[in-house]
């Protein structure tokens, strides 16, 4: 009883034990909150990544691809078909995009994955990515509302507010060729210029003309003459063995500039080549020099045609073009994937890379993603996959062992960041440590009072360790509370720092988060207490030992 | 004769401070009958207080034995000597040694917390609190009863460490310089407690003093002079 009164009645009187409290909270809530907004942001990217990437996949080995995607889901589905809930066949490519946005050509590499968006969004949360489905959010403010209903299945069609904006652009440059044709009329150069109206001079106007063409619309010959002949070669292969009419010769719809396609071809119609664009690849965001607020800017849009340049399989690869129009915009919220990612129409992809298998009109494909019933199996699936895909030709693993590098290093962080701060806790370990020592001198004589009633030295020396777990429960305890509330209002403080310092303290273009990401996993709270309770514990031993060494006579003699 | 109360045995203690052997007691025999009041004189130095803490279980002797109601007990285990020291022996000191973060009942109450369990100790805090403040009103510091030691006066102070020596109803008191910290006056008023107690309780006092007025008021008085006894006495 003694013990407990002392020891509340220490924990009343030394404030300097305020001081050992004090670091303890501090440490205690410090690893909390780091904790809770890795964990946050782990969470977060995972998700995101999850999002993309299906819960197993199969990849096959060579970009060639493997043929007959039929018959392998179907392999898959007698090992594992009880555990598995959909599955999508795709073909995973490297590839550049082009488009010119204010008369720049902008190249981006890629990769091109040729989807069936019905199949893809039975293994993903595909309409969550697209713009249509999802709309535009920032944080929690709307941007631009979904323009698609969430039953709607997705497929490669322009909303009509996109097709609306296609058919303006392409009236609009209907009309701008039109009156330079009409001014260009050779031997009305003059009259032209004599009128005042030229905006451009010969050699700029020569310029002018196939950029506008690029984004949209006519395709001037000096691009066409870019198409290798090898591609072209191959294209046609493909087709004439096929059977199938050479309809798609894609860039025949593109060859608008000639006044004859114009009157056969619709103009507004869409390329074959249709596309889900990363948004990474399209915008970028300035600060608004009016109001200072970051702004996002679209080089181009839903409706805009760009020129998608890639390999065909087979040796060696050619090189093969073809230009499609963006049907929708993809956003993950991952920029490694948002500034990476292009989804095009599977058989047409295959189609331009000669993955079509003549004799059977089969095309190939280089990966198979599934969606699992459970998460759970995913190891035993895997291993039951692996046993029917043959190692040589096919990597199978879930969506975590092919991000393995990227997760392991969040990990690898957030276990440093742990030691390091966990080493914070036992500097206040050891600042308990040297308070001790000071307050057992201080109550030396106390010490030897105690004995003289009676006290055991086990009793005096549980006084000294009550004490030290009493500061630790004590510091913990607030540092828990304070930790907590810190990540609770994390974006709150975020702002407020930022209204301080007038700088953005948590910038959503770097990390890619509206708001910082946090996530309170309970047990890691209760670990981080318990080991601070624990070093504020074992730093009270030694000085609690002293204490019960201290021979009576010479306590009551100290002054 | 009647068997002794208490009694000291070839008592010696030497101080070992780093090379130095430094003897203190030299062999004393001391023989306490039961309701006797002793007083202990001498110089400083004489080793007389030395002396009471080895009769006191507060230290061990180099040489010789305490013996308690005909029973050895210097060389017991820790554990015992740490419940004779609460149960047996009550302490007063010359400059009180009053727990400076508790108020005078929890001072006096530190015995019975230190001796029982803190759920036993619960279960009879009421109980306990009651005898506290009579032996508190019997030592006249019932006003006093909620003050920290560091708001009472010396003499209050003392009589804080007699309550609190009293009340695990010991059968020793031993009280070293009780008044030699207070005025002649105050002094005296401890040593009238003290006289009451041993006459009205029948309680064995050993005390220590340099002052052989004080010293007077005792039964017997055992003069102490470098370690050894030189006289004994009987008092007025």
């Amino acid at each position: 009883m003694y013990k407990l009164l002392l020891c509340l009645r220490y924990l009343r009187t030394r404030y300097i034990a305020l001081a050992s409290i004090v670091s303890v909270m501090l440490g205690v809530a410090t690893m909390i909150v780091v904790n809770s907004v890795m964990s946050g942001f782990s969470s977060e990217m995972r998700d995101r990544i999850h999002g993309i990437l299906a819960d197993v996949i199969i990849d096959s080995h060579t970009l060639d691809g493997q043929a007959d995607a039929d018959y392998y889901m179907k392999l898959a589905r007698q090992v594992a078909g009880d555990q598995i809930e959909a599955m999508t066949a795709t073909v995973e490519v490297y590839g550049l995009l082009s488009f010119e946005y204010v008369n720049e050509p902008i190249n981006r590499p890629v990769t091109i994955v040729g989807i069936h968006p019905e199949s893809k969004a039975q293994v993903g949360p595909l309409k969550d990515q697209l713009e249509s489905f999802a709309g535009v959010k920032i944080g929690n403010e709307v941007k631009e509302p979904p323009q698609r209903s969430r039953d709607e299945t997705p497929g490669w069609e322009l909303t009509p507010e996109a097709l609306a904006y296609r058919r303006e652009m392409v009236a609009r440059r209907q009309l701008f060729f039109n009156s330079y044709d009409n001014r260009s009329v050779p031997g009305d150069e003059s009259s032209a210029r004599d009128n005042g109206w030229t905006p451009f001079d010969d050699d700029v106007s020569q310029n002018t003309t196939p950029s506008e063409s690029t984004t949209i619309g006519p395709q001037p010959a000096i691009i066409q003459a870019g198409a290798t002949a090898d591609a072209d070669a191959d294209q046609n292969q493909v087709k004439t063995a096929d059977g199938t009419a050479p309809t798609a010769d894609p860039w025949e719809l593109f060859d608008q500039g000639d006044a004859t396609a114009e009157a056969t071809v619709d103009p507004t119609a869409l390329m074959p080549g249709r596309i889900y664009i990363g948004s990474g690849l399209i915008e970028f965001m300035v600060d608004d020099p009016e109001t200072g607020e970051p702004k996002t800017i679209k080089m181009v849009r839903t409706g805009d045609d760009v020129k998608i340049s890639t390999v065909t399989a087979g040796r060696p690869p050619a090189t093969t073009h073809f230009p499609a129009t963006i049907v929708d915009v993809f956003r993950s919220g991952m920029s490694e994937y948002d500034q990476n990612l292009v989804f095009c129409n599977l058989e047409f992809l295959q189609e331009m890379r000669g993955m079509i298998d003549p004799q059977t009109g089969k095309g190939r494909f280089t990966t198979i993603q599934i969606k699992l019933k459970d998460y759970a199996d995913s190891d035993e699936v895997v291993e039951k996959l692996r046993s029917v895909f043959p190692p040589g030709m096919f990597e199978v693993g879930t969506w975590e062992q092919k991000q393995g590098p990227l997760l392991a290093a969040v990990d690898i962080e957030s276990a440093i960041l742990n030691i390091l701060l966990f080493l914070i806790i036992t500097v206040a370990g050891f600042g308990i440590l040297a308070i001790f020592f000071m307050i057992v001198v201080e109550k030396t004589r106390d010490i030897g009072i105690l004995k003289a009633l009676g006290a055991s030295s086990n009793g005096v020396m549980s006084i000294f360790l009550s004490y030290g777990l009493a500061l630790g429960i004590v510091g913990s305890g607030v540092g828990v509370v304070l930790g907590l509330l810190f990540v609770h209002y994390i974006n709150k403080i975020e702002e407020f720092f930022t209204w301080l310092t007038g700088r953005k303290v948590f910038d959503e273009r770097i990390y890619y988060f509206p708001e910082i990401p946090t996530e309170v996993n309970p047990m890691m709270v209760l670990w981080v207490a318990f080991g601070a309770m624990t070093i504020a514990v074992l730093a009270s031993i030694l000085p609690a030992r002293r204490a019960a060494r201290l021979h009576p006579v010479e306590a009551l003699r100290y002054e | 004769m009647p068997r002794k109360h208490i009694r000291a045995v070839a008592l010696e203690k030497t101080y070992r401070t780093g090379q130095h052997e430094v003897p203190v007691l030299k062999g004393v025999d001391i023989g306490v009958n039961r309701g006797e009041f002793l007083s202990i004189v001498g110089q400083s130095g004489s080793g007389k207080s030395t002396l009471l803490h080895l009769m006191g279980l507060l230290d061990s002797p180099s040489v010789g034995e305490v013996i308690l109601d005909g029973q050895r007990i210097d060389n017991l285990p820790f554990d015992t000597r740490d419940k004779l020291r609460n149960r047996v022996f009550g302490f007063i000191f010359q400059f009180y040694h009053l727990l400076p973060e508790l108020t005078v009942l929890e001072n006096v109450l530190a015995p019975l917390m230190i001796r029982h369990p803190s759920w036993v100790y619960w279960k009879r805090r009421r109980e306990y609190r009651r005898l506290a403040k009579d032996i508190i009103q019997k030592v006249g510091l019932a006003h006093r009863i909620k003050h920290r030691p560091s708001q009472l006066s010396g003499g209050e102070m003392q009589r804080a460490a007699i309550a609190r020596s009293l009340v695990a109803k010991p059968e020793v008191l031993l009280a070293d310089e009780p008044t030699g910290n207070l005025d002649s006056q105050t002094g005296q008023e401890i040593m009238d407690l003290l006289t009451e107690l041993n006459e009205v309780e029948s309680l064995t006092i050993i005390m220590v003093t340099h002052d052989d007025s004080i010293a007077k008021q005792a039964h017997r008085i055992v003069r102490l002079h470098e370690g050894r006894i030189d006289v004994l006495e009987e008092a007025a």
